[in-house]
Order: structure tokens, then C-alpha cells, then sequence
């Protein structure tokens, strides 16, 4: 016996097990195919023989090449004789194989009803445990018919293991044989009751999963799970329960309202997300109340401003919703297609809005209607409607409305369309004229509805576009009938003033056959005859133009009794065609040369004003304007000089005003050179204290500037390289970037004119693209301080790997840019340059080359220049709220980093303004000698300063989500500071 | 459930439990046709999908996917918190489970399911139990083939002397 067990193990030992199988796989990756052949070669040796352990480990093995999706239909009796060992182990091992292998059509499974239930009745309960899991997955309908009893039995086994597993696999026994189910049925019934909680959840999901094929039998257990769902809390066992009731309410409506409340509850104070899933399911499902529809299509109209497609295929559900009896849901649904609609959609959802106008009922619902689908039209200047003469159609069908209350608003926008859409304006003619014609329908018997506005634009439109009309004459004699009299007075008078226009058109038309003379004396005559009744109106706007165009006919009808042609000089009267004026038109009209609109007409007085600017608005400072002119004498003795004192000074505190916005680089630029002018002020609010020590820091700049400008004076004249007007020089402070002109050597230059011509450039500007974070312009003005035409300017820049200048597509990397004008002497003007930039963190220095020509000596000049991109130029001064700020340091996102400034005797508020200025930061509060501020990079950095002051000492303590950008921006913090 | 599918992301089958009797070709058909389905999808995605008249959950842990399918009445995120307590009991049984445990040591996987599902249907919510019927098994299987193996070993190197 014992040399047998030896025997066998030596065996064994030759015999893959699954791990080396699994290896060995693994191993031959590239002959997968060959290598497994082989191994089920091996394997049926190993079925052959009589060892069970052998055979298992071959059925373990076959099991896994099953998986792979290799055939082992064939071992199917040597799966059976596994099954059958008397170990556990093999018989875990056959039974997993025979779950994995086995479907209805594997004969063999007659021949192990036998061994199963000599299993279940084993009195191991894992024997018993691995024949239900393995029965659960090839239960046939025989199997189910021949071991029902004896599963029926286990599941009053005294082992809940046993118990819970037996009542799992009635269900399948159920499926696969229905008759079973009535005797078992009492005995499941039990089991919800069952001690254990997994025998009872077995029994939940047994019994859900039979109510929700035929919900009906059970509904008598519904009080019973009604116990359980308010009694369990097991979530696995509530989600089960909560479905069944979702297939039992629609029978027993009555369920519906019970379930509310302890529905509710579970939604509120579940933290599953699929037991609240679950709830919300069916809540949905039984109690189909108008306020989820409500709550539903609220909640859609949160998701439409975020996904929109996802609503959208929703549409046909939401048009459902028109048809609901509750308003206060189809006015949701109204508000929901109004954010749905596209191009494609438009004229569905319109067709389907007006079935509803016609079928609603009620005023207020239908106007409600009208007003909607108006705006879902016309929404972003009528950007879905692909088809406008469908939409005066749809405009026109509108007017049939009986007692609406917006026909304005309907001929308003036949007055919009017809007048901006030159196209439709035929269409619209030819429309407008039938609603003139059909006025009576309109009007009908209730004379003051609203509806008849729409004949405002309807005569309106006719008289203007009368060219458009087929048959004048009769669109005239429509517009003259004694009817129109009782029109309200303002529709009246339009008809007036457009009939005479068509009155003109007509007569055009008439003149053109020279027999028709007494034609067109008939259709003054019917004006003559008409017109009168209006100038009997009691209506003054009416009764004037009556009374003025009736003499004009008067006169007209002599004149053509004399044969003369009036034709032409009546058009003449409405000449011209009346356009459509955009909002910005007045923008593109050009200034007329010489008018500078920015000029002061006056010189304020500069001492006082000051003040007012920064407490005053906007319609203040027009007050103070005037003021000053009342106050004008005491200023006319002030000279020329002294005025040119005070403008530098003005424009300095503008330019050292972080709260100034400065106009566009370019309106600033170009005027560089011209007289003293003034620039586009807006005023922002700021809080009194603040204008109160930038009033004192103003004060002593003005001092400062004073002497400064004497020493530059003096210097000014010798040195050339001093750049630009004064003017230009005091702002430099503000400009981000400076460009730093290499001085050519005097000697180095070739030709000796060059000595004198110098293009002088100097950058005002770089700004970071707001839109694109790693965009940033430079503007550069160039100046022409010789007497030559300076032209062919081509500016280039070496790029640096993280900044490059943006070149025009097509054109090489080193490629220069061609300056876009010609400078003429002393002219300057600017041009901008869009450079990319991927890392904001460091400062850059790029150096250029700016080459041109000089007429007179045309030769190529040279001109190396230096773009400093400093970090500070990537910041954008954005003002942020102190709760936000506060949020911002919370959040910890932020690294840290200060930095300690020795000696600075200024002070604290002149310390702020600096680092506004200079930085373009914004304080968010002070107190005291203590102050946040913040500031944003163009790619959304935000950083944060806090900063201190105490005897000289100024500490900034600085947050920033980017380290580096921090370190350089407080250096160049620091560098401010001991440059001054 | 219908059925339950693992595989890695190439697309191999690793485990797999069908509650469904079907054909072997069918099978094969529809693991190939979901493996790519599933495949294809990127991370951000939606964890289920309509397929057939089923839905399919699925859930990625590390190169492991692991993907039920389920009918179409039944609660999707319940079906992912089986997929994650399947997991969890994998972890807990094999220590911090890696594909390769599930690989070499499939049949015990199909063990641990078996005792978690039973004809698609959770058998016991309750993790302790699960184990603990996994381990009295174990208990009962006595001579792994490991050791087995390891005492053949030994004598067979104790034979030449």
C-alpha cells in the first residue's frame, strides 16, 4: 500500500499540475498552439490512468484550457468520475470543471443525478455546499425535476450554509421546472423569516426575482416585505425589496402612496449611492407624480446649460410635457426647448408649438406659447433659423390668434426681419399685403386687441418695400378703406404715410404707359376721395399727415391734369432706402482729420480735480467739467508753459495709477507725437481711503517729477539716445517689457547719414493673451527721429526654446517679419508682435535685430535690440475678493516663499502702489501697516502676497501655486524696490 | 447575473462564470464580441453600457477587468459593489491579489466565487462568511498538490543514496 502511494507520487511527479500547465503557457508564447496540443496529449494519458489524484489534476488542467477556449467536451465522463471521488478535494476539483463545462446538451449529466444527490445528503456540508454550487450552473430541466425534493428538504437544513445556498438554486430549479414551485413555495415563503440574515436575504432575492416575472402572485407577500424593508438594514436585501415593490405598485396603486414615505426616508439617510439609485428607480416608476415630471424637467434645464446633447435626446419626451394638464410643467418644458433648439431641430419643435397654440386653451398659456416660440426663433440674432421665409410664414399663421396680447411683438419682428433680411423682403411684401387685405379678419369684432399691431408693420412694410408689390394698387386701395378709420391712431398714421408711399410707386408704374394719364389722375382722385376721413381724426399725429399728403395729392392731380410728369419727383419724397443701423456702426465711421474727440475743449484745473476724480463718477465729473468752465477766468492767466507742467504731471499720475486704465496701446501710441491730448478715462471705485494715499503719493511723485525734469532738459539735449517725447519717458514705468536699445558705436557705423538717422524703438507694451495662456503681444513703436524716409523695416528675434515669435505659416523659424508701414522723419507708429510662450516661470531675455533702410542713402541699417520678458509681464492685475482670497489660502494648493526688504523709508501706501503698479497686483484689504494682494498669470497662476511693514523693515510673505514663477516675481519685487 | 467575465487588458480570458447554460460557441462569441467592446472604451468612460438587451458593468482594477452582465431591470451600482466585494475577498484570500494569483491559482477563484454567487445571485453579503466557508474547505482538501509535489521531491532525491 505504501510503496503504491510512493509509486504514484513519483508519478505525479513527472505530471504537470495546473501551475506549471499555466507556465508553461506562458513560456511559449510564440507556438501557444503546438505546446497546449501536446499537454492534452499528456492529459488523456493522465485520464487513462487509475489514480484519482492523477485524473483530477488533468480535469483541473482541462478546466483552465476549457477557459482558453479549447474543446473538452470529450472528458466529460472523466469530469463525472471526479465528481464521484469520495475526497473533497477531487470532487471540488470535478465539480468546478463540471459547472465550467457542462451546458443542457452534455449527455453525461443523466448519469450524475445519482452521485448529486448521494452528495447532497452528505453529511460533510462542504460535500453537500460543492454539489448546489456546481448543480447551479448545469441544472437541467431533469436534474431540477429529479432533485427538487431533495433540495426542497435542504432547505430546512440545520446548517444556514446549507440552507442559504438550497434556497438560491430553487430558483434556478423554478426556471428550469416550473411545477416545482407550488409545494416549494410555502417552505420559501419561510425562509423571509429565516434567523439567519443570509438565508433570509437568499429568500428576498428569490422571491424579488419570481414577483418580477409575474408580479401578481405575490402580491400578498407585500405587507410582509413592507415589515422587512422598513425593519432590514442590510442594503443588498433593500435594494431587492425596493424592486419588488416597483414591479407590485403599478397592480395595487394604493402600495404607491404607503411606499412614499419610507422611500423618503431611505433616499435622505442612505449613504449607498445604488440603494438611493435603487429608491429614486422607483419612485420614479410607482409614483409618477406631476412634481418629479416637475422636478425633472427642472433639473434637465440645469443640465442643459452644461451638456446640452444630452438633453436634446431627450426632446421628444419634453414635447410630451406640452400635452401635460399641469401649466406649471408645460411652461417648464417651454423654458427647456427654448435652450434646445439648433438649426436642425428649429423647425420641428416650432411645427410641433404650433399644434399646441392651436389645441391650448386660455390666454395666458397660449400667449405664453406665442411669446415662446417668438423667442425661440429670434434667439442670438435668429442664428437657427435657416429658412425666414418659413418664418414669416410661421409670423403670419400667428396673427390668426384671437385676442393676444402681443401683437406688437409679432410686427415687431416682421419689421426686424423684413428690414434686415434684404432677401425675404419680396416674401414678406406679398405676405404683408394678403394680411392688409384680410385687415377685416384681424380687426374682426374686437377692435382693441392687440393683434391689429401687427398691421403696423404690415403697412409699414408694404409702403417701404412697395417695389417688391405685385399689385400696388390694390395693396393701396386695401390701405385707404373707410375701415382703417377705426385702427388705433398710430396704426392709422403709418397707413397715411405709407399709402402716399405707395401712392408714389404707383403713380411711377402708371406713368410708364403714356395712355394711362387719366389712370393716374383716377388714383390721386381716390386718395382725394379717401383722405379726408382721416383728417377728421381725432388722432393729431393721423389728422396732420392726412391733411399734409392730402394737399400734396391735390397739388400732384393739378399737375397732371396739366400732362406733366410728377412721377419722378414724388419718389423723389421717399428716396433713399432705410437701413438697419448695427449698434457698433458708429465706431466705423471714420474721424473726420484735425477733430481730436479725446482733446479737452477746456483744460480742467488740475489742482483740485484730482480729488474729485477718484471719488466722483462718471456723471459727477462731467459736473466738475462744467464747473471749471464757470471758473475759467481765474485759469486764463495760467501759461502756456505752466499748462504743459501740468499736463506731464497729470499724465505721470495716470501712469502711476494702477487703478487707471490706460486706452489701448494703440490709440496711445499713435498720438505719441501729436499736441497735448487727453486720454479715455474710466473710473473704477475704489474706497476713500485709498484715493487718500494715492493723493499723497501723487503729491510727492509731482515734486519729484519737478527736478527730474530739469536734469533731463539739460541732459536731454546731448545725449541722442535719450529716447522718444517726454511724455513717452514719464510712462515708461508702466510699460511691462522694456525693449533695451543697443547703441550702435558711432564709428562703427558705415555710412556717416546714419549718425542721424535712428529709428528709435521702444516697446510700451507686452501683454498676455487672456484668451491663450502662452500668447503674449508685444507692441513695439517705432520712431523716425532723422530727416529720411525710413521704410523696409524687418524686425526679428532669435527664439528661445520657450519663446519663439509667432511667424505667418509657411515662413522658416529664422525668417524676419516685415514691419507693416513706412516712417516718414519724425512720425512714430507701432506695431504688435505675438509671441508663444510655454513656460511663464522664468524671465527671458531675447535678443532682435531690426533692420531698414534709409531713402535717401538706401543702405541696409541694423539695429540689435533686447526684449526682456520679465515674470511680472506674464501677471495680469485681476481683482480677487477677500472671501475668495481667503478660500485661495485654504485650499494649501499654494507653496510659499517671502522675502524681506531692509531700509525702504517710504511709505506703506507708497509701498502698495508701487507693487500694483509696477507688478500689477491689486490689494485686496488693508489693515493697517498689513495689506494682501493678489494677482493672476495668463495661465491662471494665482498668487498671493502678504505683505508687512515695521521700522523700515517691509516683509512679503508670497503664495503661488508655481514656486518659480514666485522666486522671480519677488525678485523682481525686490529689484523695484533698490532701484529706488 | 447572466454571467461574469475577467480578463486582462490584452484581452485575455482569465476567469470566467456562466449562469446562463449556453453553448460553447456561443460563449466564446460573446466573450470575444464584449472583451472588445469593453476594451475599447477609455478610462473616463461610463463603467456600463447597453449591450444586446443586457446591460454590462464592468470595473478595471489594476490590468484586470472585471465584467458582468446583468438584465436590464437590475441595479447597475449594486452590481458594481459585487464586482468589488468579489475583489475585496480575492485580496483578502490571496494578500493583496494580483492577476497572477488568479492565473496560476484559477481554481481557487472560482472557489471564492462560488461561495459569493450562487446561480448569479449574491449567496452571502457578509465577507466573514464567505472566508470562512473558503477556509473550512481549504481545511478539508487535505494534501495540496503543492506539498505533495515537495514530498515527491524529496524522495526522489533521497532514492539514489
Amino acid at each position: 500500500m505504501a510503496l503504491k502511494i510512493v509509486k504514484g507520487s513519483i508519478d505525479r511527479m513527472f505530471d504537470k499540475n495546473l501551475q506549471d500547465l499555466v507556465r508553461g503557457i506562458r513560456n511559449h508564447k510564440e507556438d501557444e498552439a503546438k505546446y497546449i496540443s501536446t499537454c492534452i496529449d499528456e492529459i488523456k494519458q493522465e485520464l487513462k490512468q487509475d489514480n484519482i489524484a492523477v485524473k483530477s489534476n488533468a480535469v483541473c488542467k482541462l478546466t483552465y484550457l476549457q477557459m482558453l477556449g479549447y474543446d473538452v467536451s470529450w472528458a466529460a465522463f472523466n469530469i463525472v468520475e471526479v465528481m464521484s471521488s469520495s475526497k473533497f478535494t477531487y470532487k471540488r476539483i470535478g465539480y468546478l470543471a463540471a459547472s465550467q463545462c457542462f451546458h443542457e446538451s452534455t449527455d453525461v449529466i443523466m448519469l450524475t443525478t445519482n452521485q448529486i444527490r448521494k452528495d447532497l445528503s452528505s453529511p460533510n456540508q462542504y460535500d453537500t455546499g460543492v454539489a448546489l454550487t456546481g448543480l447551479s450552473c448545469f441544472v437541467t430541466p431533469d436534474l431540477a425535476r429529479d432533485l427538487a425534493n431533495d433540495i426542497m428538504t435542504l432547505m430546512s437544513h440545520t446548517k444556514p450554509y446549507i440552507r442559504k445556498k438550497a434556497v438560491l438554486i430553487m430558483y434556478k430549479v423554478f426556471l428550469k421546472y416550473p411545477e416545482s414551485l407550488r409545494p416549494a413555495f410555502p417552505r420559501m415563503k419561510e425562509k423571509l423569516e429565516d434567523p439567519d440574515p443570509g438565508v433570509q436575504s437568499a429568500a428576498v432575492n428569490v422571491i424579488c426575482e419570481l414577483a418580477r416575472r409575474n408580479p401578481k402572485n405575490y402580491l400578498s407577500l407585500a405587507p410582509l416585505f413592507f415589515k422587512l424593508m422598513t425593519s432590514s438594514t442590510n442594503n443588498w436585501v433593500l435594494i431587492k425589496i425596493i424592486k419588488l415593490f416597483g414591479a407590485l405598485t403599478p397592480l395595487e396603486p394604493r402600495l404607491g402612496k404607503k411606499l412614499i414615505e419610507p422611500l423618503t426616508n431611505l433616499i435622505h439617510s442612505t449613504s449607498a449611492m445604488s440603494l438611493l439609485y435603487e429608491c429614486v428607480n422607483t419612485v420614479i416608476a410607482v409614483v409618477w407624480l406631476s412634481v418629479l415630471k416637475y422636478l425633472g424637467l427642472l433639473a434637465m434645464s440645469k443640465i442643459l446649460k452644461t451638456h446640452p446633447k444630452s438633453v436634446q435626446s431627450h426632446k421628444d419626451l419634453i414635447l410630451q410635457c406640452l400635452d401635460d394638464k399641469d401649466e406649471s410643467i408645460r411652461l417648464r418644458a417651454l423654458d427647456l426647448l427654448y435652450g434646445m433648439v439648433s438649426k436642425k431641430n428649429l423647425m420641428e419643435i416650432v411645427k410641433k408649438l404650433m399644434l399646441h397654440v392651436d389645441k391650448a386653451e386660455g390666454t395666458t398659456y397660449r400667449d405664453e406659447l406665442l411669446t415662446k416660440i417668438i423667442d425661440i426663433c429670434s434667439q442670438s440674432n435668429y442664428q437657427y433659423i435657416t429658412n425666414f421665409e418659413w418664418y414669416i410664414s410661421i409670423l403670419v399663421e400667428l396673427t390668426r390668434l384671437e385676442g393676444t396680447r402681443h401683437g406688437h411683438l409679432i410686427a415687431s419682428q416682421m419689421l426686424d426681419v423684413a428690414i434686415r433680411v434684404k432677401a425675404i423682403r419680396a416674401f414678406a411684401v406679398a405676405q404683408m399685403a394678403t394680411l392688409l387685405d384680410n385687415a377685416h379678419l384681424l380687426t374682426g369684432n374686437t377692435q382693441h386687441s392687440g393683434i391689429c399691431e401687427v398691421l403696423y408693420a404690415a403697412a409699414w412694410i408694404c409702403g417701404e418695400f412697395s417695389e417688391h408689390l405685385e399689385d400696388p394698387m390694390a395693396t393701396l386701395e386695401a390701405m385707404l378703406r373707410p375701415k382703417v378709420a377705426t385702427l388705433p391712431g398710430h396704426i392709422q398714421a403709418v397707413y397715411v404715410q405709407n399709402a402716399a408711399k405707395l401712392f408714389s410707386t404707383v403713380l411711377c408704374g402708371q406713368e410708364g404707359a403714356p395712355a394711362d394719364s387719366k389712370v393716374a389722375q383716377e388714383t390721386s382722385q381716390l386718395l382725394i376721395d379717401r383722405l379726408p376721413v382721416f383728417v377728421q381724426s381725432d388722432n393729431l399725429e393721423v389728422q396732420e399727415r392726412a391733411s399734409c399728403i392730402l394737399q400734396l395729392v391735390k397739388y400732384i392731380q393739378k399737375l397732371q391734369q396739366k400732362d406733366v410728369e410728377v412721377a419722378e419727383e414724388v419718389t423723389a419724397l421717399f428716396a433713399g432706402e432705410l437701413n438697419p443701423v448695427a449698434p457698433k456702426a458708429q465706431k466705423k465711421v471714420p474721424v473726420p482729420e484735425g477733430l481730436d474727440l479725446d482733446a479737452w475743449i477746456n483744460e480742467p484745473p488740475s489742482g483740485s480735480e484730482s480729488e474729485d476724480e477718484g471719488r466722483k463718477t462718471k456723471g459727477k465729473a462731467v459736473f466738475a467739467r462744467e464747473e471749471s468752465r464757470h471758473t475759467k477766468p481765474r485759469y486764463t492767466e495760467v501759461d502756456e508753459k505752466e499748462l504743459a507742467k501740468r499736463r506731464e504731471v497729470r499724465k505721470a499720475e495716470q501712469a502711476n495709477n494702477p487703478f487707471y486704465i490706460k486706452a489701448s496701446p494703440s490709440s496711445q501710441k499713435v498720438r505719441t507725437a501729436s499736441s497735448p491730448n487727453r486720454q479715455l478715462v474710466l473710473w473704477m471705485p475704489m474706497s476713500d481711503q485709498y484715493v487718500k494715499l494715492e493723493e499723497e503719493r501723487r503729491q510727492k511723485n509731482k515734486a519729484d517729477r519737478k527736478k527730474d525734469k530739469k536734469k533731463r532738459r539739460e541732459k536731454g539735449r546731448q545725449r541722442r539716445g535719450d529716447s522718444g517725447p517726454e511724455s513717452e519717458e514719464d510712462i515708461t514705468p508702466a510699460h511691462m517689457v522694456d525693449i533695451v536699445t543697443e547703441e550702435m558705436p558711432e564709428n562703427a557705423l558705415p555710412i556717416n547719414s546714419s549718425l542721424t538717422s535712428r529709428c528709435i524703438t521702444d516697446v510700451c507694451d507686452i501683454q498676455g493673451n487672456l484668451h491663450d495662456g502662452s500668447q503674449v503681444v508685444v507692441s513695439v513703436i517705432f520712431e523716425n527721429k532723422c530727416d529720411s524716409f525710413i521704410k523696409s523695416m524687418e524686425f526679428n528675434v532669435m527664439d528661445s526654446l520657450n519663446s519663439k515669435l509667432q511667424r505667418p505659416e509657411g515662413a522658416g523659424p529664422h525668417d524676419s517679419l516685415t514691419v507693416p508701414f513706412h516712417l516718414p522723419p519724425g512720425i512714430s507708429s507701432e506695431a504688435r508682435f505675438i509671441f508663444s510662450v510655454q513656460s511663464i516661470v522664468m524671465p527671458q531675455k531675447l535678443k532682435g535685430t531690426l533692420t531698414f533702410i534709409v531713402k535717401d542713402s538706401s543702405t541696409h541699417e541694423k539695429l540689435d535690440f533686447k526684449l526682456h520678458f520679465t515674470c511680472t509681464s506674464y501677471l495680469i492685475t485681476t481683482p480677487c475678493y477677500s472671501d475668495a482670497y481667503a478660500k485661495l489660502l485654504e485650499s494649501g494648493d499654494l507653496k510659499g516663499s517671502s522675502l524681506k526688504l531692509e531700509g525702504i523709508n517710504q511709505p506703506f501706501h507708497h509701498l502698495l502702489a508701487r507693487i500694483c503698479f509696477h507688478h500689477h497686483f491689486s490689494v485686496v484689504e488693508r489693515i493697517d501697516s498689513c495689506a494682501s494682494m493678489y494677482s493672476r498669470s495668463i495661465q491662471g497662476h494665482h498668487v498671493c502676497l502678504l505683505v508687512k511693514t515695521a521700522d523700515q523693515t517691509v516683509s512679503i510673505d508670497a503664495k503661488c501655486d508655481e514656486p518659480g514663477l514666485l522666486r522671480n516675481v519677488l525678485d523682481e519685487i525686490k529689484l523695484t524696490f533698490s532701484q529706488c | 447575473m447572466q454571467f461574469m467575465l475577467l480578463f486582462s487588458r490584452q484581452g485575455k480570458l482569465r476567469l470566467q462564470k456562466w449562469y446562463v447554460p449556453l453553448s460553447d460557441k456561443e460563449k466564446k462569441k460573446i466573450t470575444r464580441e464584449l472583451v472588445q467592446t469593453v476594451l475599447a472604451r477609455k478610462p473616463k468612460m461610463c463603467s456600463f453600457l447597453e449591450w444586446r438587451d443586457l446591460k454590462v458593468v464592468y470595473k478595471r482594477y489594476a490590468s484586470l477587468y472585471f465584467c458582468c452582465a446583468i438584465e436590464n431591470q437590475d441595479n447597475e451600482l449594486i452590481t458594481l459593489e459585487i464586482i468589488h466585494r468579489y475583489v475585496e475577498l480575492l485580496d483578502k484570500y490571496f494578500g493583496s491579489v494580483c492577476e497572477l494569483d488568479i492565473i496560476f491559482n484559477f481554481e481557487k477563484a472560482y472557489f471564492i466565487l462560488d461561495e459569493f454567487l450562487l446561480g448569479g445571485e449574491a449567496q452571502d453579503t457578509s465577507k466573514k462568511n464567505v472566508l470562512k466557508a473558503i477556509e473550512q474547505a481549504d481545511l478539508l482538501q487535505e494534501n495540496r498538490p503543492r506539498q505533495f509535489f515537495f514530498l515527491s521531491a524529496q524522495l526522489t532525491t533521497e532514492k539514489p543514496l
